[in-house]
């Protein structure tokens, strides 16, 4: 069984954002980028299915310019077996991302294609829905627990929801995004990096692909968030309630 | 207090003359479980009857299920046009190929507009793939709306919460989820919505996904996204029992509903369904209160536009305190047991 996992390129989850002065986007100077964390979840998925015996193949595929390289390297590195980059520089959204992958599917024929829940730096949610609506199969999002069916045709899934925890099974293929809870990624080692360099990655453009990417949604202005105030601090517990009565009135 | 900009009074809404080809037609797609409305939808239903209000147009609202009658009802009195169901036992669980197709439908068949729902994970599975099969796009959580001439700009939080991204969204039809702090209900309107039948014809439904199971705790606490006050425990607690104990013994005293941070759902103390931030539940109540809570970024993205926050925390250096309203330097093992009993003796 071939597995394609979708690898984005993000600013470290530890690195503070800044927006520039103009609007038009996030200060990068200094800005370390890593492999989405969510997406890391997905392959570590994908390289142990792989490990016993489940899958035979795993393609991570990137969207992005000629950086994307660098985030596939770290993914060869980890454990997949080769990588598809398509170049892009333009501004894209989900729906752009959903239809590109979906090209790239539809040449590669994955049975699972594994992904993130959501992508750090745009947190949107909405990419591995997206795709499998426009590949005409099933979906399972928020997937803390993964297991194949014995014949490899169906996936059994858990998924974390606001109630709780649901059991789904999906026929394949299907799309599966990943939760924070479904495993912890393994490191990269020096014997990883030195296997990668050796591994291909073949870049694709969209016009290759026969996609137009043009997104739906376009950003117009970016703003640091409102902050709020640090308040007072108080000395005692009586104090607090006492606050929390006359002042803030909320107990 | 109105945390968002745009989204009170301030932007000149009225200003502006909508044109008629910019009159809306919204679907709000509702919530519910155990036969009952869930109160986001209203904040989902708050939007759409703000768009209608200031650029013209009308809302209905899409129930999906089965033996949702009381839900259709309980949704007659919000001001929309029609309440569309669709009750089929195929319906009973909520899988996303068959919600996201009965969606589409029914954006087709109704020449709607725009499809707004609350951010859940229902929402987050069934809305993006809907929109991808009428070719749409999609812009998630949004915590404001302004009419730009004949179209629209939205705002939404990206990068944990960090910076507040302005967008314009284009294509036949508009999907949206929406922060649902960021939208209060809709006032109740005189008239009552017309409810309509939608015909299920169950084998054309798609059949990806087979449901087996749910676990679901249950509990006496109202959820987090509903509550006016949220107790939420971080890595200062150390087991279950002392979660239950120190971050349940206060939220029942407040009768709040708990949160916890992800290092303390990780450990297993709670379920995921607990964890409030950037990758769990956004929540904004009157009060919120953290306990043993270091204040990381992602966390701060799910509670800081909370009105009152009161953080306690034996490190004076916390990033808490700084988003803190009242910050209290203490052990929780103390202060809280403390805090509590003084709450009963009132
Ligand atoms: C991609 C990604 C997504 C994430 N999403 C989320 C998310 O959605 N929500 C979330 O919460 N986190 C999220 N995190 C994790 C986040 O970065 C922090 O690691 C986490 O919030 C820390 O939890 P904490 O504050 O409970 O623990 P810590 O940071 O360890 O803080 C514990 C605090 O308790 C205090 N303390 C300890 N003992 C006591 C005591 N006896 N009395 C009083 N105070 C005490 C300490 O001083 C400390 O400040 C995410 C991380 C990543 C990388
Ligand atoms: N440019 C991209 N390249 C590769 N994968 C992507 C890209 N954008 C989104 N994805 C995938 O889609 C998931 C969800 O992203 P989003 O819908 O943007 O939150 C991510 O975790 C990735 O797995």
């Amino acid at each position: 069984m071939k597995i394609l996992v979708a690898a984005k390129r993000v600013p470290d989850p530890d690195t503070r954002i800044r927006v520039r002065s103009d609007g038009a986007g996030i200060a990068t100077e200094g800005v370390r980028f890593a492999l989405n964390p969510f997406d890391a979840i997905a392959l570590e998925a994908a390289i142990r299915l792989k490990e016993q015996g489940g899958a035979s193949e795993i393609v991570v595929v990137g969207i992005d310019a000629e950086t994307g390289v660098e985030t596939l390297r770290a993914g060869l590195a980890m454990g997949a077996d080769r990588a598809v980059l398509v170049r892009e520089v333009a501004p894209l959204d989900p729906f752009a991302v959903a239809k590109l992958l979906a090209a790239v599917c539809r040449r590669e024929q994955p049975q699972l294609i594994l992904m993130g829940k959501q992508a750090i730096d745009d947190d949107c949610n909405q990419t591995g829905q997206m795709l499998a609506a426009r590949l005409g199969i099933g979906q399972a999002t928020f997937v803390s627990r993964l297991d194949l069916g014995p014949d490899q045709s169906t996936a059994r899934c858990g998924r974390e929801t606001d109630s709780g925890t649901e059991t789904v099974t999906v026929t394949l293929p299907a799309v599966v995004t990943v939760d924070l809870r479904l495993n912890e990624p393994r490191y990269v080692t020096a014997l990883g990096i030195l296997r990668a360099k050796k591994k291909p990655i073949q870049e694709v453009t969209p016009a290759e692909l026969g996609v137009d990417p043009t997104p739906r949604t376009r950003l117009l202005h970016l703003a640091p968030a409102p902050r709020r105030k640090a308040g007072v601090r108080v000395q005692s517990v009586d104090e607090l309630l006492a606050r929390l009565r006359d002042e803030a009135r909320v107990v | 207090m109105n945390f968002w900009p745009g989204s009170a009074t301030k932007r000149g809404w009225s200003e502006r003359r909508p044109s008629v080809e910019a009159l809306s037609h919204l679907l709000v797609l509702a919530e519910h479980a155990h036969g009952r409305l869930k109160p986001v939808t209203l904040a989902a239903a708050g939007f759409a009857a703000q768009v209608c209000a200031r650029a013209g147009g009308t809302f209905d609202f899409l129930v999906l299920g089965e033996g949702v009658g009381a839900v259709a009802e309980a949704l007659r009195t919000y001001g929309a046009a029609r309440v569309l169901v669709a009750d089929h036992p195929a319906l009973r669980e909520p899988l996303a190929d068959k919600h996201a197709h009965l969606l589409a439908q029914a954006v087709g068949a109704c020449g709607v507009t725009m499809v707004v729902a609350a951010a859940s994970t229902y929402s987050k599975d069934v809305l993006p793939r809907a929109a991808a099969l009428l070719d749409a796009g999609m812009l998630s959580e949004v915590v404001a709306v302004q009419a730009d001439g004949g179209g629209f700009t939205f705002q939404r939080l990206m990068f944990a919460g960090n910076v507040l991204g302005t967008a314009t969204l284009e294509g036949p039809v508009r999907f949206l989820t929406v922060r649902p702090a960021a939208f209060a209900a809709p006032a109740s309107a005189p008239g009552l919505a017309v409810v309509e039948m939608l015909a299920v014809e169950a084998v054309t439904l798609p059949n990806y996904l087979t449901f087996q199971a749910r676990e679901e705790k249950v509990s006496a606490r109202p959820d987090a996204t509903e509550a006016r006050v949220v107790v939420a425990g971080g890595r200062a607690l150390k087991t279950s029992q002392e979660f239950e104990q120190l971050v349940g013994g206060l939220a029942d005293a407040l009768g709040a509903a708990v949160g916890a941070s992800r290092a303390v759902v990780d450990a297993g103390l709670v379920p995921n369904s607990l964890q409030i931030g950037q990758t769990g539940k956004a929540v904004a109540p009157e009060l919120y209160v953290a306990l043993g809570i270091s204040g990381a970024i992602q966390h701060l993205a799910g509670m800081k536009d909370s009105r009152v926050i009161v953080a306690i925390n034996r490190d004076p250096e916390a990033p808490i305190f700084e988003v803190a309203d009242y910050g209290l330097i203490a052990d929780i093992h103390q202060a809280v047991p403390e805090l509590v009993d003084k709450l009963r003796r009132r």
